[in-house]
């Protein structure tokens, strides 16, 4: 659409130019203001529902082990489970694989609790993480183990890979754009230093592989299924480029 | 009888005459029973449909919640006790739903 104003009633030249000022609140920015006042405040924060139910869950016997998750780590809050989320993606030295915080809730679960196997963002994995990645806020992103190097590399890669029938990389919003606006809402940076986040369009906590297929949906591509080895590679990039950035789970955005 | 988990924010003590300030958050799915689910049939409408709050069994806060309300409802309110005692608050909805929260409060007069 082109806007022709060549002469025009001086009122419609005021409304417009206050308009372009920004002087406008956009619906969107004032939803982000929202989320992030939901954010700051705990007894607003819908995600700390989460982390209640992890709490929960920690100190509960499961499995064929009967044991808890404090019966081998201690209380959350202790170290090093308290850094735990700002070292992950890590390296899995017996499997050879990196791996992210929440394959490596289930993986624990399996071969220590003897429980069972749960799917991607199953609600008690997913309540799990919250309350590890809670117990994590405030700590910088640990540096990633140079054994991840690779799988970086490869997640960068995905990163700049143009996907779907827009035609869009990651790059192209989210480094190149941030801070201008898609459809009236502005784009973020692509930060992963809140996740699990609460997303108010979910109503629900949700992981960031679930927040990247939300991205890979919108660019109208094949989504990447569950803790691939090319979503994993990703979540490791992300990880690689909030070094040193503070983790604040669970985060809220709009 | 469904039951949840929730979040409840007040201070234990206040002085006489103060107003106590209770925000609380449940987590319930809120779903409308307006939209459909992945094969298209309609998903059954599952709401909290009432919240009451009792102070020693003296009722402080009722309110009735309908269909448009966000998952995950956010209620606050604020009163004067008058004496030390429990808040209890409910939340009853569709399918059953219950859910119980108490809360002991102690109104004493502050230390000089």
């Amino acid at each position: 659409m082109t806007v022709r104003l060549t002469v025009g009633p001086i009122w419609a030249m005021q409304i417009l130019a206050w308009v372009m000022s920004g002087a406008l609140m956009l619906g969107a920015a004032a939803s982000a203001q929202t989320a992030q006042a939901l954010q700051a405040d705990d007894a607003l924060n819908p995600g700390m529902l989460w982390v209640l139910q992890g709490k929960d869950l920690w100190e509960r016997a499961d499995g064929a082990a009967q044991r808890s998750c404090a019966g081998c780590h201690g209380a959350v809050s202790s170290l090093p489970m308290s850094t735990a989320a700002a070292r992950h993606p890590a390296w899995d030295a017996r499997t050879h694989q990196p791996i992210t915080l929440s394959q490596r809730i289930e993986q624990c679960r399996v071969r220590h609790q003897g429980a069972g196997s749960l799917a991607w963002e199953h609600p008690t994995r997913l309540a799990l993480e919250a309350v590890v990645a809670h117990a994590s806020r405030g700590q910088p992103r640990a540096p990633l183990d140079p054994r991840l190097a690779s799988t970086a590399a490869l997640g960068q890669q995905w990163w700049n890979t143009r996907l779907g029938q827009l035609g869009l990389s990651c790059a192209h919003c989210h480094d190149e754009r941030a801070g201008q606006a898609l459809g009236g809402v502005p784009i973020p940076a692509g930060h992963a230093e809140g996740y699990p986040i609460y997303r108010l369009e979910w109503q629900s906590l949700g992981t960031v592989q679930r927040r990247l297929r939300n991205c890979q949906t919108g660019v109208r591509a094949q989504p990447l299924a569950p803790d691939s080895p090319e979503a994993v590679a990703l979540e490791v990039y992300l990880a690689q480029r909030d070094r040193a950035r503070r983790l604040h789970a669970p985060g809220v955005r709009p | 009888m469904k039951s949840s988990r929730a979040l409840v924010n007040m201070p234990s003590q206040v002085a006489p005459g103060q107003v106590v300030s209770v925000r609380t958050l449940l987590a319930h799915p809120m779903e409308t029973g307006l939209r459909p689910d992945g094969q298209g049939r309609v998903v059954p409408r599952d709401i909290v449909q009432q919240f009451t709050a009792t102070f020693n069994a003296q009722p402080v806060l009722q309110a009735q919640l309908h269909p448009a309300i966000a998952a995950n409802p956010y209620v606050a309110f604020e009163f004067v006790p008058d004496r030390s005692g429990w808040l209890e608050m409910r939340w009853s909805g569709d399918g059953g739903f219950e859910h119980i929260e108490r809360a002991r409060l102690e109104v004493t007069p502050a230390p000089r």
